[in-house]
C-alpha cells in the first residue's frame, strides 16, 4: 500500500513585496506631509459640523485670541511670493525699510502680531523664540489701523501674483477666533473686512458630530 | 521563519556538517511597523487641516443703502445671544405674539425649536401660495456673547438648513434690557 504523503505547507508568506509597497507609501506620505509650524498665539477654536476644509493658498488668516486679559489679533498669509510683496507694500506705506534678507525670512514665517515698526525684531528671532516673544498683536484701533492695511495690501499682492499666473482667484479671509473670545472683538474685525467690501469670509472651526 | 533550532548537536564524532543558512528574513514585524507609520501619516496629514465655515454678511456700505426691505413677520425668528451661554428667541415682532423665551443650545434646545418653527413657516407660506419663501432667522449676538456662541448658532442654521439667516447688530430697547438682565 502506497503511503499518501502529505505535503508540508509552509505557513509563512513572502512579505517582500508587501514590505516594498508599504515603505513606498510611507516614503510618499512622509515627503508630502508638511511640518507643523508653531503658531505665535495658539487659540482654541470652537467646533462645528461643517466639513469644508480651508484652502491651502490664497488665504489670509486673522487669529483673534485673548492673552492675559488682552485681546490680540495676529495676521497670517499663505504663499511666499505674496508675503514678500505684501511686506514691500507695507514698508512703502509706513516708511519702514526691510532688507532683502528680512523679506526672505518674512516669506518663510507664519503669523505675527506686532506693529510694523517692531516687525523687524520678530523677523530676526528664531521660530521657537517668536512664540515666547509675547507679541502685543497687530494694532487695529481707528487711530492706527494696521490690520486694515495688512489685509488691503495682501489683497493687492495676491491679485498681482494671480494675474501674473493667469488666475482670477481673490484672496480669501479666514477668521480664527478663540472660543471664549467675546463677540464685540470679532465684530470689530468683521467690520474692518466689511469696510473693504469683503462680505464673505470663513470662520475656522474644529470638527464635531451632530449630537451635542 | 521563526523555527526553533531542534538540533541537539549530540553526535560529536560525526562529520562536520556545514549548517544550511536560511536566506529568508522574517519581514512580518517590519511590514507591521511600516503600515502603522503609513496610517499615522495619512491621518495626520488629512485630518489636521482645520474646517472652515463660510459666512456671508449683507453689504453695509452707507452709500448704496437701499430702503429697508420689509419682510413678513410671520416668517422671522429672532435669536438673541446673551452672556453665560444664554439664548433667547421670539417669533415675529417682539412681545406680539410671544415674549422672548430662554432656550438652551444643542439638539434638545434650539434645534428642536428651529425645526418645529421651520415646519410652521413652511405651512404658512404654502398656504399663502408662496412655498419658495422659507424661514428667516435673525441672529443678534449681544455684547457679552462669545465667539463660540456665534459659531454654535451658525452651525445650528446649517444643521437645520435654514434658508435665510443673518447677523444683525442693532438691538431694540426691549432686547437690550433683556440681555442686560434687567
Amino acid at each position: 500500500m502506497a503511503k499518501i504523503k502529505m505535503k508540508k505547507k509552509s505557513t509563512s508568506t513572502d512579505m517582500t513585496a508587501m514590505c516594498d509597497v508599504a515603505f513606498l507609501l510611507l516614503t510618499f506620505f512622509i515627503l508630502t506631509a508638511t511640518a507643523k509650524v508653531p503658531e505665535a498665539m495658539p487659540v482654541d477654536t470652537p467646533a462645528s459640523t461643517v466639513q469644508v476644509k480651508l484652502p491651502d493658498s490664497d488665504l489670509a488668516t486673522i487669529t483673534i485670541g485673548n492673552v492675559d486679559g488682552k485681546d490680540k489679533v495676529f495676521f497670517d498669509l499663505k504663499g511666499k511670493d505674496i508675503r514678500k510683496r505684501t511686506l514691500e507694500l507695507m514698508s512703502e506705506k509706513y516708511g519702514v525699510a526691510f532688507s532683502d534678507e528680512d523679506k526672505e525670512k518674512f516669506a518663510l514665517m507664519t503669523d505675527f502680531g506686532v506693529p510694523i515698526t517692531s516687525l523687524k525684531q520678530i523677523i530676526d528671532m528664531k521660530a521657537s523664540d517668536r512664540v515666547k516673544a509675547n507679541q502685543p498683536g497687530v494694532p487695529m484701533d481707528s487711530l492706527d489701523n494696521q490690520l486694515k492695511e495688512w489685509i488691503y495690501n495682501a489683497r493687492i499682492a495676491n491679485n498681482e501674483y494671480n494675474n501674473s499666473i493667469g488666475s482670477k482667484q481673490e484672496l480669501q479671509i479666514a477668521i480664527k477666533g478663540d472660543a471664549k473670545e467675546e463677540y464685540p472683538v470679532i465684530k470689530k474685525v468683521m467690520d474692518i473686512l466689511q469696510d473693504q467690501h469683503i462680505n464673505s469670509f470663513s470662520l475656522v472651526t474644529g470638527l464635531r458630530g451632530k449630537d451635542f | 521563519m521563526a523555527e526553533l533550532n531542534t538540533d541537539s548537536g549530540g553526535d560529536k564524532g560525526g562529520k562536520v556538517r556545514s549548517k544550511k543558512q536560511n536566506s529568508k528574513v522574517d519581514l512580518t514585524a517590519m511590514v507591521d511597523l511600516a503600515f502603522l507609520l503609513i496610517t499615522f501619516f495619512m491621518l495626520t496629514t488629512s485630518l489636521s487641516k482645520p474646517q472652515a465655515m463660510s459666512l456671508g454678511l449683507p453689504d453695509k456700505d452707507p452709500k448704496d443703502k437701499t430702503a429697508d426691505i420689509k419682510v413678513d413677520e410671520n416668517r422671522t425668528m429672532t435669536v438673541l445671544l446673551g452672556d453665560g451661554d444664554k439664548m433667547y428667541f421670539y417669533m415675529g415682532i417682539i412681545n406680539s405674539p410671544m415674549a422672548p423665551k430662554g432656550i438652551p443650545y444643542g439638539k434638545d434646545g434650539i434645534r428642536k425649536e428651529l425645526l418645529k418653527r421651520k415646519k410652521e413657516v413652511a405651512a404658512y407660506t404654502a398656504a399663502k401660495g408662496r412655498p419658495d419663501q422659507g424661514m428667516i432667522v435673525i441672529i443678534k449676538p449681544g455684547k457679552k456673547s462669545t465667539y463660540k456662541n456665534v459659531v454654535d448658532i451658525l452651525d445650528e442654521m446649517a444643521i437645520s438648513s435654514i434658508p435665510t439667516y443673518t447677523i444683525v447688530n442693532d438691538f431694540l430697547p426691549e432686547e437690550q434690557k433683556l440681555l442686560e438682565g434687567k
